[in-house]
């Protein structure tokens, strides 16, 4: 028994797939866990396997994905055991999401109002009336002036920000302990996104609810998260605090990450940024040994062999010793 | 002197017609004035729906005048016949994924510029082609593939390929890494200033991200809601911002260094801005952005400031 909210240990995420006869692995011996009213960054690109592990917490994830874990659990209680009644308490109850894009994860059909009581009474056995009250507290709570005349709107009527404030307004609804939020300001304007990130932040200390914050914005991570997981082709390859990741970052990947962000590094204007060559390669073509050795530049003979282990928090055999300037 | 583009007074007004009501006038570009010289980068900064792409539209003749002038090389835009001014002017688009045609080869999608527009022999148009392709990164037996073997990155380099083909002395470029990913967006970066100085290019660089910006521009323009609220050089901008819309602007970007927030030091305590952009059907009588502004006082609500010199940039305040 551990004292953790959410304890993941080596979560492999496989696809099957038609065309190949080996199943596509997404996600490789992911683990990590997350204290009550903690906040998590968890950084990467397209391809690294970020959303999909959170999928996969969400047990959303379709019928040609095979999820196995020595232990992936909410509270001392295993999910991947769950039956799928089950897992619709979990979902939305003691786990919430909200997406990236507020406008296509609202159903444009249906009133604000009718989304969120849905949402509401799926949960809690309260009457309808009740249910709304409660959902006008709660888009009041999520910062949305006149909430009355907002229950009445539809999604297009929203702006982005708006609407990313009632989904945030529906993930929060079931007082969750687990808030995983994907990208949650990526499609908004960045006077939004700060607005956003506060609100989230705020509630996370107000109702001790741990949260998940993926992003691809290290700027986003340091601001608002005090741990960061930095996550390369379906890999952890760095964790720990973030102030002492952006300083001294250990693996090249984060180095490089770090280092190819304009703005980053105080330099005159239009001189070169350091960039990391290459592409994250495709799900089937992943190389042997580091995933990241084809793109590196400190690569040795020995990183293309094997299985590289996680030592230090870092996935890597040669770390950096150079800091950020 | 070496000004090649010249903005004078800009009106951009959408008429919005609906059955049985009056029509609207939505002002996405209100008096918009700037210049562009030889080698240079502006940067146009701004949140979504304050006028940016509109400009780029209106720049590239995508879009029709509404009011005022624009002056390329000496002549006016409407004295241009197509030719003569696609060869002056191209564009960049913001998401590699769509701005190519599915259906058409890497080889094609470039040469189309120079077939369309010139009578340039196919022998010729095969060297052309893959020198470009050389130049912006791409291998050679790339050229008889489709879109949708490229990543993102090698998209947006056929995308810039593409438009350097008729040896345009102006490039606009609209969002061009905001689609991707932190590593690719710097090698994307790289290749534009390369091929900046190789083809001695312009670039009216439009962005929502402000390190970008100050990463790759000699001087910035900002906009909200249609109308130009401060320009100046990049370090007036970044370094002494004078409007309250380019701090706050400044203090929501994240960062990763603390120290660097040298800007925020000028407004003391951060700053979170109140409320969103409001609609450009009904814009306030006075500043645009007053109902958002913390200096805020009663005379902001009565009439628009204009455009006025002060510390050596363009501020549009009363209050600076």
């Amino acid at each position: 028994m551990s004292n953790n909210l959410l304890e993941i240990k080596d979560l492999n995420i496989f696809f099957k797939s038609d065309k190949n006869p080996d199943p596509i692995h997404a996600v490789r011996d992911l683990s990590f866990s997350l204290k009550q009213g903690e906040m998590l960054g968890v950084v990467g690109e397209s391809g690294s396997g970020k959303s999909i592990t959170n999928l996969a917490l969400m047990g959303i994830l379709g019928d040609s994905a095979i999820v196995r874990a020595e232990q992936c659990s909410l509270n001392n209680r295993e999910l991947l055991n769950l039956k799928e009644h089950e897992w619709q308490k979990v979902r939305g109850g003691e786990i919430s999401m909200i997406f990236q894009d507020p406008m296509t994860a609202l159903n444009p059909f249906l009133t604000v109002e009718y989304q969120i009581v849905e949402t509401i009474l799926a949960h809690l056995n309260i009457s309808k009336g009740e249910a709304k009250n409660k959902a006008i507290e709660l888009l009041l709570q999520v910062g949305i002036t006149s909430p009355k005349d907002r229950l009445k709107s539809y999604p297009f009527e929203l702006s982005g920000g708006m609407a990313q404030r009632v989904m945030i307004a529906m993930a929060i609804s079931t007082s969750p302990k687990l808030l995983i939020a994907d990208e949650p300001t990526t499609a908004l304007d960045v006077t939004i996104q700060k607005q956003i990130l506060t609100l989230i932040k705020s509630l996370q200390e107000k109702n001790n609810m741990s949260v998940i914050l993926v992003t691809h914005d290290l700027g986003v991570v340091s601001e608002f998260s005090e741990r960061v997981q930095v996550m390369y082709a379906g890999e952890l390859v760095e964790t720990g605090r973030t102030s002492e990741i952006i300083k001294n970052p250990k693996h090249p990947y984060t180095f490089g990450l770090l280092s190819s962000r304009p703005g980053a590094v105080t330099r005159p204007a239009k001189t070169p940024l350091a960039s990391i060559p290459g592409i994250v390669p495709a799900f089937h073509q992943r190389p042997a040994g580091c995933q990241f050795n084809p793109r590196c530049i400190h690569v040795l003979e020995d990183c293309k062999l094997g299985k590289i282990p996680i030592e230090h928090f870092v996935r890597c055999l040669h770390p950096m010793k150079e800091t950020i300037v | 002197m070496n000004e090649i583009l010249k903005v004078e007074a800009l009106h951009k007004t959408y008429d919005i017609k609906k059955l049985f009501k009056p029509t609207l006038k939505l002002k996405a570009l209100s008096g918009i004035n700037f210049h562009l010289s030889k080698k240079e980068t502006l940067g146009i900064v701004g949140e979504s729906g304050c006028g940016k792409s509109t400009l780029a539209k209106v720049l590239t003749k995508l879009e029709s005048i509404t009011h005022g002038e624009i002056i390329l090389l000496g002549k006016k835009y409407n004295d241009y016949l197509a030719l003569e001014f696609h060869s002056k002017i191209q564009m960049v688009f913001q998401d590699p994924y769509q701005s190519l045609n599915p259906r058409k080869k890497a080889f094609d999608i470039i040469a189309d510029p120079i077939r369309i527009n010139t009578q340039t022999s196919s022998l010729e148009i095969d060297y052309l082609v893959m020198e470009m392709m050389k130049k912006v990164g791409l291998r050679e037996e790339f050229s008889k593939r489709y879109p949708h073997h490229f990543s993102g990155g090698q998209r947006q380099r056929l995308g810039i390929a593409r438009a350097l083909m008729l040896r345009p002395e102006i490039l606009i470029l609209d969002e061009p890494v905001s689609a991707l990913d932190v590593s690719i967006q710097a090698q994307v970066l790289n290749l534009l200033l390369e091929l900046q100085v190789e083809f001695n290019l312009s670039y009216i660089f439009i962005s929502h991200d402000l390190s970008v910006i100050q990463h790759m521009s000699d001087r910035i323009l900002v906009m909200y809601l249609g109308r130009v609220v401060e320009y100046g050089s990049r370090d007036q901008i970044f370094y002494n911002p004078l409007h309250p819309y380019t701090k706050i602007l400044l203090e929501s970007a994240p960062k990763t260094q603390k120290s660097q927030k040298t800007h925020g030091k000028t407004l003391g305590q951060e700053i979170i801005v109140k409320g969103e952009l409001p609609s450009a059907l009904n814009l306030p009588k006075g500043c645009a952005f007053e109902p958002r502004c913390p200096y805020a006082k009663v005379s902001c609500k009565e009439s628009v400031p204009d455009l006025e010199i002060k510390q050596g940039r363009e501020v549009a305040c009363f209050e600076v």
